[in-house]
């Protein structure tokens, strides 16, 4: 059940789209451009508009996605985006506009983008945002360019950022964009950060702390206050990975528990799809002492208008070109609209709520690698299934049979053969316990019939691909294998 | 509820955070405003909408970077399938081939564009795609120093300033006389201790470098040539790897992606094979699986930031996959007829508007040479100019001043194709009009 290549499908001649004549007498480009910069071949697909849709919705039906059921993705949050929110980004007012229109001519965009500033406030306890940075680790790049920028304002030596060795990888590959060396500090026997390892390593380079809470094993880091007091001792300053965020709203802010600096992954606490893997948002929020250093431009409300500021004097400069992915964020503004306060909490309530029903569900058949209630995911071990032959690559595997996306895998590498569920809070009892049925079926088969379980999937468009294969004759191109240009 | 309570043991949602110190709880509801229905939440994000001026209401002559196409219907369609938008990145291959095969007709479609070998699956955006791109030439040079010129887009430099701290004030500044990179002056401004030498093609200013010189003085030092390039152009210029550009990356939002003030966009970026391990991000490989069928897998997974974590080739997770996606179906649905007409109605349209301004007294083009669908005119007193034009509904192109404070009233002025001729000399008439 494989698809031809748009490639495969060209027909010399054919067009999917066509254009209005000019309207007047064309010139010769060859008068205008030397012959050299003229280009002579286009190997491009021609395919009927009818036979593109159709291969693009062809391709559409090989995927699995959360319209389509359950998606315990672990970390990733795959909740359910309401349509209104793609129906609003589409508003010719938000899709129509170019970022260098003057300002008086986009009073709608600029207030949504200061609006949605201010709510990211109060909801996290920081006291200014950045809407620029295009998904999460480009948020922590930035983060910790700040982090970098208040220390050399203040011509501080630091070289260093820690990172408990439960955190996401982002968290270490942004910090050593910045030119930091990563050390990683150890987690305790309840998953979180081990109090004596951070103390041994807090030294007078350490420029700060990366942290997300709940952690990665899906607990609240209850010590964090003292943790976070343990880096400011020293003038570091305190990072809050938002990936979990969608774990504590209306509950706890990290700008309450000492966090300095801090990104929100829009796509996955705020609900814009995620696209296959973009684009996302990862606003940045800082506190007071920090704000100064934020990326620009900056939206300024005089009260009357709104206002692009396009530089300040201790500003990072700009992550990116223009002032951020906003079609994203009309449609985060637009989840946030919906739900308003309680909502967001009750968010958060149910979110927890599912992860510990399911748990509860399933710790009878796993190790649990905490036992305590999680917040908004849950990590367990397949190790005993490992005993029995049988690898929680196999189990993820099988799951696709019974239709549903695995759940995170080998991930937090703390725990062996972590399995990482995260159900969110837009699933219903009803789902969560077909999902735990199928999963207690899978345990059934490894005792009756594990060779069903390890060759696994079986339902699938295709079975287990070759990556072996694929890394080392990479064909990552159609036009550079022989014999296609 | 209930039930559920009663399986985790609890009499009450609260205790599930009951491990929240109570020093940090919060103990207060949120301030904000509380949550409306869905036909409220539209009508306020109608209200917001509607303090913006469209596109579909003015006549708008403003590129730099972000361009107004026609983006053929078929394209949002397909986009909206929830298979393609609410899928997560492909790492269970066996359900994401739909979002797999995509992306690797993507690749391969930069590559036939550009002219470079291997195309990863997306960045964000043209300036940070720049600033890996320069990046990678740093870490394979394991030199220290990049040059750019002045004539690539200036928030692409400032972006690569921003987030490559190291390079510190080791860029070069190159003079662009006549808008173009003066070639004599750039052989005495790098050496042996450059990475890169980027250039923009066609450049910030509209204008087509001499790619083939400069790609040579740059060789001669050892440098890299990355290339920014309009993927949009490409279907009418000669790609950049027929020059010898090692990198070739930018903006590929004239692919079928709305204006949307800004994003999200699509950064792209390919090279050649011998910077495979060095590039950022993900990349799809073509496979076969245990039931011999063809399939594809993201790969090279080595470069990684969730494998290699700090020592990975970049900290980029969350690409522009759906962004990417709407490139490969407008590529796809244009074809080689299509995508070549509307490169060549952009280049038409802008030759005849610039020809039916040179008519306007008044306005002076100080670049001279070609172009393509970009240009530069000096407008006196442009500021009050553009602003009396946006109030009968033209916005007449960029002023340059903001970030280049010699090119006082020098007016970036962009066409595409979907500019008609009675726009065009609407816009000629009202310049004339408010000149006066």
């Amino acid at each position: 059940m494989t698809e031809p290549l748009i490639f495969e499908m060209s027909q010399p001649g054919t067009t999917g789209f066509t254009y209005p004549g000019l309207g007047f007498p064309e010139i010769d480009p060859a008068d205008h451009i030397p012959a050299k910069f003229l280009r002579k071949t286009l190997p491009l697909p021609s395919v009927a508009e009818v036979d593109v849709v159709r291969h693009f919705t062809r391709l559409s039906r090989l995927n699995y996605s959360v319209d389509v059921g359950f998606y315990p993705l672990g970390s990733c949050t795959m909740k359910y985006n309401p349509k209104v929110n793609e129906d609003m980004a589409r508003l010719p007012g938000f899709a129509c506009i170019h970022p260098y229109q003057p300002d008086d001519s986009v009073q709608g965009a600029l207030a949504l983008i200061k609006g949605l500033e201010s709510t990211l406030c109060e909801i996290t306890g920081m006291d200014a945002f950045t809407l620029q940075p295009a998904a999460g680790a480009h948020g922590e790049q930035t983060g910790i360019l700040i982090v970098k920028a208040y220390h050399d304002k203040k011509k501080n030596k630091k070289t260093k950022i820690l990172i408990p060795d439960s955190g996401h990888g982002t968290n270490p590959a942004s910090s050593a964009r910045c030119g930091y060396e990563v050390v990683s500090v150890k987690s305790n026997s309840l998953g979180g950060v081990d109090l004596e390892d951070l103390r041994s390593k807090i030294t007078a380079d350490v420029a700060g702390l990366m942290l997300t809470n709940p952690n990665t094993l899906g607990l609240f880091e209850t010590d964090v206050t003292t943790i976070a007091a343990m880096i400011h001792e020293v003038d570091g300053l305190v990072y809050y990975d938002g990936a979990n965020l969608n774990a504590i709203m209306g509950w706890t802010r990290p700008g309450d528990m000492g966090f300095d600096v801090m990104h929100v992954n829009l796509h996955k606490t705020f609900s814009t799809p995620h696209g296959g893997g973009g684009p996302g948002a990862g606003p940045v929020g800082v506190k007071k002492h920090l704000e100064c250093f934020l990326p620009t431009p900056r939206v300024k409300f005089d009260g009357k208008k709104y206002k692009l500021i396009q530089k300040s004097k201790e500003s990072i400069g700009s992550v990116r070109t223009f002032i951020g992915s906003f079609g994203v964020l009309v449609r985060a503004f637009t989840y946030i609209t919906q739900l308003g306060a309680e909502g967001l909490r009750d968010v958060s309530t149910h979110a927890v709520l599912n992860a510990n029903y399911m748990m509860a569900r399933l710790k009878k058949h796993f190790l649990v690698a905490q036992d305590r209630f999680c917040k908004h995911e849950f990590v367990l071990s397949g190790k005993p299934q490992v005993q029995k032959g049988v690898k929680t690559l196999d189990i993820a595997k099988r799951l696709l049979d019974y239709g549903y996306h695995a759940p995170t895998i080998y991930f937090p590498l703390i725990v062996d053969e972590a399995i990482m569920i995260e159900p969110t809070e837009t699933e219903s009892k009803n789902t969560l316990d077909a999902f735990v049925d199928a999963l207690e079926k899978i345990l059934q088969e490894i005792e009756t019939n594990p060779e069903l379980v390890k060759s696994a999937p079986h339902n699938t468009p295709v079975g287990r691909l070759d990556e072996t294969l694929a890394a080392r004759k990479p064909d990552i191109n159609y036009f550079h294998q022989p014999g296609r240009l | 509820m209930k039930e559920m309570m009663a399986t985790i043991g609890i009499s009450a949602v609260g205790e599930l955070f009951a491990d929240v110190p109570e020093n940090v709880r919060l103990g207060r509801p949120l301030d904000l405003p509380k949550g409306v229905s869905e036909p409220e939440t539209i009508q306020r994000l109608k209200d917001l909408a509607e303090r913006n001026i469209s596109s579909q209401e003015v006549i708008s002559f403003l590129g730099g970077g972000c361009y107004d196409h026609y983006i053929p219907a078929a394209l949002d369609h397909l986009i909206l399938r929830g298979d393609f938008s609410t899928a997560y990145t492909p790492y269970q291959a066996e359900i994401s081939q739909g979002t797999l095969q995509a992306i690797y007709e993507f690749q391969s479609m930069m590559c036939c564009l550009t002219g470079m070998d291997q195309s990863n699956a997306s960045m964000y955006e043209g300036g940070s795609a720049l600033a890996e791109a320069i990046s990678m030439a740093l870490s394979q040079t394991g030199r220290q120093a990049a040059f750019m010129a002045e004539s690539v887009h200036p928030e692409y430099r400032r972006v690569t300033e921003s987030l490559i701290p190291k390079l510190g004030g080791k860029f070069g500044n190159l003079p662009s006389e006549d808008g173009l990179v003066d070639t004599s002056k750039l052989a005495e401004q790098i050496d042996e201790r450059t990475a890169a030498v980027v250039v923009q093609y066609p450049n910030f200013f509209g204008r087509i470098e001499e790619l083939d010189e400069i790609s040579a003085i740059a060789k001669r030092v050892g440098a890299l040539l990355i290339v920014v390039a309009n993927p949009l152009a490409l279907g009418m210029l000669t790609p950049p790897g027929d020059f010898g550009a090692d990198i070739v990356c930018g903006e590929a939002q004239p692919l079928g992606i709305p204006m949307s003030y800004g994003g999200p966009f699509l950064g792209y970026l390919t090279a050649r094979t011998a910077l495979l391990r060095k590039m950022p991000g993900r990349i799809t490989g073509c496979t076969v699986d245990n039931r011999q069928q063809r399939g594809f897998v993201l790969t090279l997974q080595a470069r990684e930031q969730h494998i290699r974590r700090e020592k990975a080739t970049s900290n980029i997770c969350s690409n522009q996959a759906l962004m990417a996606l709407c490139a490969t179906i407008y590529l796809s649905l244009l074809g080689e007829h299509g995508l070549q007409t509307v490169a060549r109605q952009c280049f038409q349209k802008a030759h005849y508007l610039r020809r039916e301004m040179e008519k306007v007294s008044g306005l002076v083009f100080p670049f001279s040479g070609s172009f393509f669908h970009e240009f530069v005119v000096r407008i006196p007193n442009s500021k009050k100019i553009l602003s009396k034009l946006a109030k009968q509904g033209t916005f007449g192109g960029i002023a340059l001043e903001r970030w280049f404070p010699r090119l006082t009233d020098h007016v970036l002025v962009a066409v595409t194709e979907k500019r008609t001729v009675e726009e065009m000399n609407l816009y000629c008439q009202q310049l004339k009009g408010v000149l006066e």
